[in-house]
């Protein structure tokens, strides 16, 4: 049984004339404390699959599931699902409340799922992403770029989920910044027993983070390959040699 | 014989309710008709110092330079109206992103028409022709078809292409790219450097490429200027720059990850106060 299974799965956007087919027949599944990567060009589909698994992109079809739980249609997921599977946006500019404090977006989040002992626990995700308490009633234009992303972290890390979806949880932030963050999402991975689906543009992010990778192109999954095969650059697909030799840096031609 | 731009104790100043707040403190140098490239991280100055060249930056900002001489005239003297003349056709700017740098609710044609015909004296055919050809230059296939599309109907590639075609077509001296590629894809990424690049030689411009991307001006630009906290900390040939000594720049490097060399973790930057007390480098 893997951690997550997707099986023939095809996403798209709009009806009739106007249909989008994002994502076209996607298989692979991620084992229990894999970390999983998923790169491509934007408009590849990659963030897709992460939506729709998560419900945020409805219309789907194929077979997904979560810990053997088949995932169903339409955009509902019970509180089952988010106390296995949470996700870590892009932007944390965009994904914090701007007029709640750090104490208000965690208790929120713990009171949903269901807990007590709220206030030990707001203490102790505080701690697992490196904030501390003196964070904890400051509001999100107090806090730097890689402080906002801890928040979001900490906050994903609230139900105490076995996977992270992580989707370019770097890429609006600065690269000594970036080191932090996927230092942190290293330890947690570590200290959790975290399964990683991991969304991104940087190949290298990407090599550092995942065992395994897939790349995406125009909505279908190319190669998946191990991230030996990559930092070898040694892919089967002539898509994913062109991708990884673009990535090596800018050659005056 | 001058160079092309002299920048002299440049700072750049906002008052805020705390305080003022230095964006750029202090900073001089000098370009040729060579690729100059300035990398630091948000906050460090490096857009800002990009603007104010163009005086681009807007009140309560304030700019103070003992000058910024373009082919030896003064900027800093010319009036808002001097100024017009020197934007767009002597100096010219590209931005991050084409989504909000064109007009979208005009054609690319009209677009690049216009940016002729404000500078340059020639009648509407012979300004299409000009645009056509620049679309040619930036390697836009079937430009007779782009020329009449919108904004929107481009994808982001073809966007900054046709921002770095309008910014060249009034033939300026000098070019300031303001992150141009941080919005694409890599692999048009290295497609829209390569088509800067040539035409930054075929017509002996300067360029000033402002970017984030350590590796990427190393690789692209001649020389380097490392920004933080609003100085010039460091600077070297681009070809040296993985060889770089201050600490500040040696810590952003090592923060990187790498595809060649896995690492178990990475370098954390660890800022010492100092490097944003010491003044600007002068580069040689």
């Amino acid at each position: 049984m893997s951690a997550l299974f997707f099986d023939d799965v095809s996403v798209w956007f709009g009806e009739g004339r106007d249909r989008v087919d994002a994502v076209r027949h996607a298989n692979f599944r991620v084992g229990h404390g894999e970390s999983f990567g998923l790169v491509g060009e934007s408009g590849s589909g990659k963030s897709t699959i992460m939506r729709a698994l998560t419900g945020l992109a409805p219309d789907w079809s194929g077979r997904m599931a979560v810990n053997g739980n088949p995932v169903r249609s339409g955009h509902r997921r019970d509180r089952n699902f988010y106390k296995s599977v949470q996700m870590v946006f892009q932007d944390p500019y965009a994904s914090l409340h701007p007029r709640q404090s750090v104490d208000q977006v965690l208790s929120e989040t713990l009171h949903l799922h269901g807990f007590r002992d709220i206030e030990p626990r707001i203490v102790r995700l505080l701690d697992d992403v490196g904030l501390g308490s003196a964070f904890r009633f400051r509001y999100p234009h107090q806090l730097s770029g890689g402080q906002r992303q801890r928040v979001a972290i900490a906050r994903a890390l609230a139900p105490e989920p076995s996977i992270l979806l992580l989707d370019e949880p770097t890429s609006a932030l600065d690269v000594s910044v970036q080191a932090e963050i996927l230092n942190l999402l290293t330890d947690l991975r570590a200290e959790h027993k975290l399964t990683f689906l991991m969304v991104s543009h940087d190949l290298a992010v990407v090599a550092h983070m995942c065992e395994r990778i897939a790349v995406m192109q125009a909505g279908e999954i190319v190669e998946v390959m191990g991230v030996d095969e990559m930092r070898a650059l040694t892919p089967a697909h002539p898509y994913t040699r062109k991708l990884l030799q673009a990535s090596l840096g800018y050659t005056r031609g | 014989m001058t160079p092309l731009l002299e920048v002299e104790d440049l700072w750049v100043r906002f008052p805020t309710r705390t305080g003022i707040l230095d964006a750029v403190r202090g900073v001089s140098f000098t370009l040729g008709r060579e690729r100059l490239g300035i990398v630091g991280e948000s906050g460090s100055g490096k857009s800002m110092t990009g603007r104010s060249i163009l005086r681009l930056i807007r009140p309560p900002g304030q700019v103070t330079a003992a000058h910024i001489r373009l082919d030896g005239e003064d900027l800093m003297q010319k009036s808002e109206a001097q100024m017009r003349q020197v934007r767009g056709e002597r100096i010219s700017m590209v931005m991050q992103d084409p989504k909000f740098s064109l007009n979208p609710v005009m054609s690319v044609g009209d677009q690049l028409i216009e940016a002729w015909r404000v500078h340059k004296k020639g009648s509407r055919s012979e300004a299409r022709e000009r645009a056509l050809g620049m679309l040619e230059a930036v390697s836009i296939r079937d430009p007779e078809r782009v020329m009449r599309a919108h904004p929107h109907e481009l994808s982001g590639g073809m966007g900054q292409r046709i921002m770095i075609a309008m910014m060249l077509i009034p033939d300026p001296e000098l070019l300031i790219a303001d992150e141009p590629t941080s919005a694409l894809d890599v692999s048009v990424q290295a497609q829209v450097l390569q088509i800067m690049d040539r035409l930054v030689q075929d017509r002996g411009m300067g360029l000033i490429f402002i970017s984030h991307d350590l590796n990427l001006v190393a690789d692209f630009c001649d020389r380097v200027l490392i920004m933080y906290a609003g100085r010039v900390v460091e600077t070297c040939e681009a070809d040296k720059l993985h060889e770089a000594k201050h600490p500040y720049t040696r810590g952003l490097l090592n923060s990187l990850p790498r595809l060649d060399a896995p690492q178990k973790r990475l370098e954390v930057l660890r800022r010492d106060p100092s490097w944003a007390e010491t003044p600007s480098v002068r580069p040689s």
